[in-house]
């Protein structure tokens, strides 16, 4: 479902934010991205999603070959790749059902559907009943639920979600890997940041280590 | 309809934006709408005088009635003459009057004395002015031809040079509008920035995220063209009696409905393409 290989980023002169990275995730999978900050686990989700292109390599998502994509078909793949980015990106004037419905939006779906399709993804997360609240009005862990509800909207294929409990306290923290792991029980392959190391030993899925650019390790499930 | 609704936002959220917008395609499509009037009117002017084939020969003092009888006698026996009339220097008084009822100052300065006495002709066609004009000009009794031709071609040249004037402005201004358009519409592009790339990171294609933008601009151009041609109009309306009175005898006055109706539908197109043109350099400087 996602294959790097020998994958390569060089930013500017110099600076290698990944260097020759190859890993493949099958469908279905839960996989950590573990590493200290500036190891390059942002950067591999911002190459899946194609906001970045390698300097290096070949990334393969789902039999899309991303380097040779032409630009308008980038749309589409990023509506099959739900992304809960590590600062949220969630529009500050807009509530938290409008930041949920704008995937839907995109896509022209008719508001009676959207609707009825945000509640659903809403009452899933667990916050039906701050829909119509802006995100100043939300705890960090309501934030990142709001993050995930809108990822999910589309229904994708695959979840990349950078640091989620980057800045929660531990049990908001757990309750946001539970969300993910029961999302990925029905079928959706997730690759998560993070280096949270306790979280990351509790779930016991495989694990794949970065450091400095460079993969260091790749664990498979333990359980 | 999303994309109208975005557009409308994005408008009521900077209201002094769009206002300096709306003001100068308003400025511009003033100028539009009364360069319309002037060339519109001076055309049917043009056209009342080509349409009246007429020669007027103006008098000496001393010429005796059975001499203009005779050169009114050889002119009808050319056949080229549709009609003709001869103005007494009292009935020439007369007009006099009757035009400047209201200013008892010239009426005092002039007696028939002063104002010759003329004879209108008009042609059956008007190709034979010429001759016509000629013949009047060889009579030992002609004082002076005035020949519409004359009137015509300076009216068409003051035409020509108001026109020229005039495109230059409205060139000048649409360039001003477009540039202020494209200003305004890339500060909303550079403040919305975080919603354009969040809304390109969750599979936005580009001309969802242009089309409220182009919708914007041309909004502002439509809202200034419409308000520039109600002005316009309403000053036009407003100063009929007044121009109808200067105008006198020319049918101009009153301008039909489907005139001012058709000005509009003209404005709104050229609106559309000034703030569709505008909105898009904006979006292709801005949002790549």
């Amino acid at each position: 479902m996602i294959k790097l290989e020998k994958v390569s980023k060089k930013f500017g002169i110099g600076y290698n934010a990944l260097f020759d990275i190859n890993l493949s995730i099958e469908k279905g999978e839960f996989v950590f991205l573990v590493g200290p900050t500036g190891s390059g686990k942002t950067t591999i989700f911002r190459l899946i999603i194609r906001e970045l292109l390698p300097t290096e390599g070949s990334i393969i998502i789902d039999e899309w070959d991303i380097i040779n994509l032409p630009k308008q078909k980038i749309p589409h793949l990023r509506k099959k790749i739900g992304v809960v980015f590590q600062d949220l990106k969630l529009l500050k004037d807009r509530t938290i059902f409008e930041n949920v419905v704008l995937p839907l939006e995109v896509i022209n779906i008719k508001p009676v559907e959207a609707k009825q399709r945000v509640e659903e993804v809403l009452e899933s997360v667990g916050i039906l009943e701050h829909r119509d609240k802006f995100p100043v009005q939300l705890s960090g862990g309501e934030l990142q639920r709001v993050a995930i509800a809108r990822a999910l909207i589309l229904s994708p294929d695959i979840l990349l979600a950078d640091e989620p409990t980057g800045n929660l306290d531990d049990d908001t923290s757990w309750e946001i890997v539970k969300l993910l792991s029961a999302i990925n029980e029905k079928g959706t392959t997730i690759l998560m940041a993070t280096h949270d190391t306790d979280i990351v030993k509790k779930l016991g899925k495989r694990i794949i280590g970065l450091d400095k650019g460079r993969m260091v390790k790749d664990e498979k499930h333990k359980k | 309809m999303k994309f109208f609704t975005t557009a409308w936002h994005n408008i009521r959220r900077s209201p002094y934006q769009a206002l300096a917008a709306i003001l100068v395609m308003t400025l511009t499509f003033l100028v539009v709408s009364f360069f319309s009037f002037l060339i519109v009117g001076s055309s049917r002017v043009i056209t009342f005088f080509e349409s009246k084939p007429q020669v007027t020969a103006f008098f000496k003092d001393e010429a005796k009635q059975e001499n203009i009888n005779a050169l009114e006698d050889s002119l009808n026996s050319t056949g080229k003459v549709a009609s003709m009339k001869f103005v007494s220097k009292e009935e020439a008084l007369s007009i006099y009057r009757q035009q400047n009822k209201n200013d008892p100052l010239l009426l005092d300065l002039v007696t028939a004395d002063i104002l010759p006495a003329s004879l209108e002709i008009t042609t059956t066609k008007i190709n034979d002015m010429a001759s016509i004009s000629d013949m009047l000009k060889q009579s030992s009794v002609v004082q002076e031809v005035v020949f519409q031709k004359d009137i015509v071609s300076t009216l068409v040249n003051w035409t020509t040079a108001a026109r020229r004037i005039g495109l230059g402005i409205i060139a000048v201004l649409s360039l001003v509008s477009v540039f202020i358009i494209v200003t305004i519409i890339g500060i909303k592009i550079s403040q919305k920035r975080d919603d354009i790339e969040i809304m390109r990171l969750i599979g936005a294609s580009s001309w969802y995220v242009r089309w409220p933008f182009l919708i914007e601009g041309i909004f502002y151009a439509v809202v200034g063209a419409f308000i520039a041609w109600l002005v316009a109009s309403s000053a036009l309306v407003y100063a009929t009696p007044t121009l109808s009175a200067f105008l006198k005898g020319i049918p101009i006055f009153p301008i039909p409905l489907v005139f001012f109706f058709g000005l509009l539908g003209v404005e709104f197109l050229l609106a559309i393409f000034l703030g569709f043109i505008s909105s898009f350099l904006a979006v292709l400087r801005y949002l790549k």
